[in-house]
């Protein structure tokens, strides 16, 4: 494997590894501070791209999808925690397992009523289009860059939102005592619904900045669900800098595993889950 | 985690007259049923077999597994592998050996996430359930996204496998078998030791046990069960694809434990019989209004298990078990 060649895959590793990122902050946050498991987080993700092939073929703008989406995908947390989740938070885990499962089934078969079951593609706005050329025959594509830029800029935000302002000390807060935060006089129910809608926004919008790259289809969450839950598994579970740590380790062993073990690529992933819960049954990061 | 699913490990006497006589209805179903049915019912029955190798796990130890189709498809893949081309093979080698692969899984699996608990324990069991599923569906040589075919029913002695009530009856020992042993191992140090652990694991390694020993031969034990049947399914389908390992089936089997009532085998029993006519039902919805229900089944199913979940926490055993013992007490009522 030569320079460019490495320096290639090292780009996909880290960009793979934010997307993920995106994803398993959402949740392990949702987990982390109201104690749900979410299998319907992938949903969330397919729900992103979907909308991002909507927005665009109605405003022919990405940018703009993005933006329309990230609300639609926030409106839509907020409903879904105020009108169900939050009636499941003193349930037990095999209660929101289930849930969460029906809730698979029926945003699949609302998603086939809506946009059908065909595959569509998601074209890349043209000021993104064409690659930087790194030797004479192999490029970087540039909106591969900008999904990076995209996901970096937003776990960064993330990160201050949670530890430079009032709200990220409410939601530390809260995470850390519900009872303690509720006495202390933090609205804990709004800040559920907050938590909640931003882990959906957050998948939403991983799924619409990958549209493009991997097209549109059904049952699209379902394997990055897995990853994601390999990714918080590795990363213990509640914590952002563990996931965040996590996703770019898998998003390495998963893209270099390809290059260079094709055959095995698929359960290298696993094997290193597998390690971690030797070493650390908890995780790398348990909080 | 409140425990809103109350597991009922004690059936009242009036319960299980009422199960030894769905058992003889069972039992003499092929007289008047069509072949359609009796294949239908021996599905039920596989099934059933592979709902109460969870609820070991599931209501039992109080350890969801969102796996455990890995090591049902496992000994479906078993058999397929030792079917040759043109004859049928020995159920009494191959049923072992593919019982065996499913056991050996589940020990190597089980003992990684023994060690975590709760929510970790789901996310890890399900994690390693899609590396089994990756690792058949992406290698050409274990059959890849179509699966394999099983050429030849396996050969069984007295039982005629390619006889469909010689299989109906084959089965029907197997669940039997499986149920009593169970039921037995329910009142054995071991069983009781699982329960305790369900209740509270701390206490239980205060006490003494070792509770990683036991929750491991729990999970092997469950995964040779489940290898049970997925070997079942396997000789009865004829066919055996990755899908049989993945994480949909896995949550399904979840959900007929959950349906028919944790903790005793009878419910999960009843649990996979109620899911699968009801599947079968939600299938066959006709069109209302323009909209054609049975197409968009999955729509109805996410709708049902959401409701199951809310109203039903105790499952149909659970609440059979409630009116049966309501209609008790009225009766009761004047002596006391």
């Amino acid at each position: 494997m030569g320079l460019a060649e490495f320096l290639i895959q090292a780009l996909n590793s880290f960009q793979y590894g934010l997307l993920l990122f995106m994803l398993a902050a959402g949740l392990t946050l949702i987990f982390g501070i109201m104690g749900v498991v979410n299998l319907a987080h992938g949903s969330f993700y397919m729900l992103g791209a979907y909308l991002a092939y909507g927005f665009t073929t109605l405003t022919d703008n990405l940018g703009m999808a993005l933006v329309l989406g990230a609300g639609v995908g926030f409106a839509f947390g907020w409903l879904l925690e105020r009108g169900l989740f939050r009636f499941f938070y003193t349930r037990d885990h095999l209660d929101q397992v289930l849930l969460t499962f029906g809730l698979i089934y029926l945003f699949e078969e609302l998603r086939a009523i809506v946009w059908g079951n065909d595959v569509h593609g998601v074209p890349i706005p043209a000021w993104l289009k064409g690659s930087v050329p790194l030797t004479d025959t192999l490029s970087y594509p540039y909106y591969r860059l900008f999904v990076g830029a995209v996901c970096l800029a937003l776990a960064v935000g993330l990160w201050a939102l949670i530890h430079r302002t009032r709200l990220g000390m409410h939601i530390r807060a809260g995470a850390f005592n519900r009872t303690m935060a509720q006495a202390l006089g933090i609205d804990i129910e709004r800040l559920y619904a907050i938590v909640f809608a931003m882990g959906v926004a957050l998948a939403a919008v991983a799924g619409m900045v990958a549209a493009p790259l991997s097209s549109v289809y059904p049952n699209m969450g379902g394997s990055v669900l897995i990853m994601c839950f390999v990714v918080v598994v590795i990363g213990g579970i509640g914590s952002i800098r563990g996931a965040f740590i996590a996703a770019l380790l898998v998003g390495t062993v998963d893209t270099f595993g390809k290059v260079l073990l094709p055959q095995l690529a698929s359960m290298l992933v696993y094997v290193l889950m597998a390690l971690v819960l030797l070493w650390r049954p908890q995780g790398l990061f348990k909080n | 985690m409140s425990a809103s699913h109350a597991t009922t490990t004690h059936l009242s006497p009036a319960l299980m007259r009422a199960l030894a006589i769905a058992t003889v209805g069972l039992a003499l179903l092929p007289l008047g049923a069509e072949d359609y049915t009796i294949d239908a019912v021996t599905r039920m029955m596989i099934l059933a077999l592979f709902a109460m190798s969870l609820d070991l796990l599931q209501g039992v130890t109080g350890l969801v597994s969102l796996g455990h189709a890995a090591y049902f498809g496992l000994a479906g893949y078993v058999l397929a592998f030792l079917t040759p081309e043109s004859e049928a093979v020995s159920l009494w080698t191959s049923l072992p050996l593919a019982m065996l692969a499913s056991a050996a899984l589940a020990l190597l699996v089980g003992a990684l996430v023994v060690r975590t608990s709760g929510i970790y324990f789901i996310m890890s069991t399900m994690a390693f359930g899609q590396m089994v599923f990756y690792l058949f569906f992406d290698n050409k040589a274990l059959g890849g996204s179509d699966g394999l075919f099983v050429n030849f029913r396996p050969q069984a002695g007295w039982f005629d496998l390619d006889n469909r009530l010689h299989f109906f009856y084959f089965t029907l020992v197997c669940l039997l078998l499986v149920y009593g042993f169970l039921r037995r191992l329910l009142h054995s140090p071991l069983g009781r030791a699982l329960q305790g652990i369900r209740v509270n694991e701390h206490r239980m390694r205060a006490v003494g046990f070792n509770t990683y020993t036991h929750k491991l031969s729990a999970f092997t034990l469950s995964g040779a069960l489940a290898g049970l049947a997925g070997y079942l399914w396997g000789a009865q389908t004829g066919f055996i694809n990755p899908e049989l390992m993945g994480f949909h089936w896995s949550a399904h089997l979840i959900m007929m434990v959950i349906l028919g009532g944790m903790g005793n085998f009878a419910g999960a029993i009843i649990g996979a019989f109620a899911f699968e006519y009801t599947l079968h039902l939600f299938k066959d919805l006709p069109v209302i209004a323009g909209f054609d229900l049975g197409q968009h089944w999955q729509l109805v199913m996410g709708l049902f298990i959401v409701a199951v979940v809310v109203w039903l926490p105790q499952g149909l055993l659970g609440g059979l078990q409630r009116l049966m013992s309501r209609g008790d007490g009225q009766r009761g009522a004047p002596h006391a």
